[in-house]
């Protein structure tokens, strides 16, 4: 197991946002995080990555609790791609791809050229390479997303953490970036965890899915188990099913109309 | 999907960057001492640049030498290491609340600096004996003034620039207000404190200089020791945190050092306002936004800027020498407006 969510409970003033989660992560594998607005998920991905204590519970990433190793340990094997975030400077596109290399770098080393390699290589996965020497606050929102996941990569993390990753990105982009991290988790062993409310993307990506509801875990396992038509009307008030495209092998979902 | 090709010439990129920033500080390392030897050589009595050279080898008339080691080199050294504090603090503090407008001026940490100060020169009320008097007191209501204008200023975690400016302004002006209060108080006898006020590079020994020079050397340090953890706290805590650094902890730390810095600058010169707020502004432009450059390229333009408005101040109306407090706000104060203007327009704020 590559990580470990044990009995994880959260609380914003009293009122509970999550209560007693617990799940494990298998090496390589991608794991959607599903769940409507205000279930509970961004705090989990919060927690998760320790931007957040849990009020009780332990999370283990790599058989180390995250709560007793520093944050740059835990960024050597974590990487965040965080939800679209505003960026007002100037620094290139390659700056901030570059910053991927922070973690692993001691404090007044410089980028040795193996690390300009993994940047370079990073970008041109995520196709930046050609905004490179572009400040960030002039491209657009889904260049800038793409930046972003080419400095997760960059981190060369055993697990990346995606917060809506496909928010502000077009469609071609979101089947590049999707398909990008899937291909890594078959390559390379890459652990990916996606966090989103977007059914869609979770049925067609995720070889395994947890659904949130009510704070609590609702269901979990593979796609079409969890995403049953009960489920789906119980979690998001919609007539939904669940169907398998063979001409793309993967699950999509139907969404009929909303419930009465 | 990989090009080798095109990753050899990205490594290339990064190459030529680092190429530039060494051209830079090399640069500014020759004008900084370009800066110092005008300083040296101009005033009531001129002296070529060739007579300079034949002074600093230790030749020279007894009145040149007199002039240059003793009237001048000690103005020269402190404006450096004011102007390297001054510049230092507002580059940090720029990063730190991710905003453009901040500066030790700006924040009134000058003006409660200078309050500490001014208590322990009117009243006696110090924290440490001797030299460290005044320094100390400064340094303490520095940090005191940072923390009341950081907690007016912060609405839910974020800091906003307009809640940040107006804090600052109420916070230095009220400061300022005790400082006038007492030299009103104190009476004629403190006359002195009123040019200190205004920025004055007269009142000083090589005693003080002595306790500047580390201070500023400190903080600098600790600065620069961050600059890349301030790179990345520029994007958001959350970026920074996910990229393994302890944000609250180098908060802190980064805080401390621009007091230390803000107080060195102020305890014996007074307020010298705008250097932390242009001196940055001016370098980003040139070096772009990466810290471990403009942070130290801001060091040596802050010296220099410094060093070079103490010769105007000594030259607009000599034989008389201004306070530089007032030639720095005549430059300065112009550039802010111009800055509030143009703010997030192509300066990339």
């Amino acid at each position: 197991m590559i990580m470990e969510i044990d009995d994880v409970s959260f609380d914003y003033a009293g009122k509970p946002v999550l209560d007693s989660v617990r799940f494990r992560v298998r090496k390589g594998e991608v794991l959607g995080i599903l769940g409507p607005n205000g279930s509970g998920k961004t705090t989990l991905l919060k927690i998760m990555n320790r931007n957040l204590s849990p009020k009780t519970g332990s999370i283990m990433v790599e058989d180390m609790d995250i709560a007793k190793i520093t944050k740059r340990e835990i960024a050597q094997s974590m990487a965040v791609v965080p939800q679209g975030s505003e960026i007002n400077f100037a620094f290139t596109v390659a700056d901030i791809v570059l910053m991927g290399r922070m973690p692993s770098l001691d404090r007044f080393q410089m980028e040795s050229d193996d690390d300009l390699r993994i940047v370079w290589n990073a970008m041109q996965r995520t196709k930046v390479d050609h905004l490179a020497d572009r400040p960030i606050n002039q491209v657009s929102g889904g260049e800038r997303q793409r930046a972003i996941i080419a400095r997760a990569l960059a981190q060369v993390p055993r697990i990346i953490l995606m917060d809506e990753p496909t928010l502000h990105l077009d469609v071609n982009h979101q089947l590049e970036v999707l398909y990008l991290v899937h291909g890594l988790s078959r390559e390379q062993g890459l652990t990916v965890i996606i966090v989103s409310h977007d059914l869609s993307l979770v049925a067609r990506y995720c070889d395994k899915m947890i659904l949130i509801h009510d704070h609590a875990i609702e269901a979990a396992g593979k796609v079409e188990d969890v995403l049953t038509e009960e489920n789906m009307r119980k979690v998001f008030n919609i007539e939904a099913h669940l169907d398998y495209d063979e001409r793309i092998g993967r699950h999509v979902v139907s969404v009929i109309r909303p419930c009465r | 999907m990989i090009d080798p090709v095109g990753i050899e010439k990205g490594v290339e990129l990064f190459r030529k960057r680092s190429v530039k920033w060494t051209i830079t500080l090399t640069g500014l390392c020759v004008l900084l001492f370009l800066a110092m030897m005008l300083s040296l050589s101009r005033g009531a009595l001129d002296i070529s640049f060739m007579g300079l050279l034949d002074i600093l080898f230790g030749g020279g008339t007894d009145i040149e030498n007199r002039v240059v080691w003793q009237l001048r080199f000690p103005r020269v050294v402190m404006a450096m290491f004011v102007g390297a504090g001054l510049a230092v603090s507002g580059v940090a503090m720029q990063g730190l609340f991710r905003n453009p407008m901040a500066s030790p001026f700006i924040l009134g940490l000058s003006s409660g600096a200078a309050f500490g100060a001014a208590l322990a020169m009117v009243f006696g009320i110090t924290l440490l004996p001797g030299y460290l008097a005044i320094p100390s007191m400064a340094f303490a209501f520095c940090l005191l003034t940072l923390f009341i204008v950081y907690n007016i200023a912060r609405v839910g975690g974020r800091v906003p620039v307009e809640t940040l400016l107006l804090a600052g302004i109420a916070v230095g002006a009220f400061f300022s207000a005790l400082v006038n209060l007492m030299t009103y108080l104190a009476g004629e006898e403190l006359q002195g404190i009123v040019f200190w006020m205004m920025g004055d590079l007269t009142q000083f020994g090589w005693e003080n200089i002595y306790i500047v020079i580390p201070m500023v050397l400190i903080g600098a340090t600790i600065v620069m020791y961050y600059s890349r953890d301030l790179n990345a706290m520029m994007l958001g805590d959350n970026h920074a945190q996910n990229l393994g650094i302890e944000v609250a902890k180098v908060r802190i730390h980064l805080l401390v050092a621009c007091a230390m810095a803000t107080a060195a600058a102020v305890a014996f010169v007074g307020i010298i306002g705008f250097v932390g707020l242009v001196i940055p502004h001016v370098m980003r432009l040139i070096v772009g936004p990466d810290h471990r450059i403009l942070v130290p390229t801001s060091i040596f333009a802050g010296a220099i800027f410094l060093i070079l408005a103490d010769v105007l101040a000594r030259w607009v109306l000599a034989p008389q020498v201004l306070p530089i407090g007032i030639i720095t706000a005549l430059i300065g104060a112009p550039y802010f407006v111009y800055l509030l203007r143009r703010r997030r327009k192509e300066v990339g704020w």
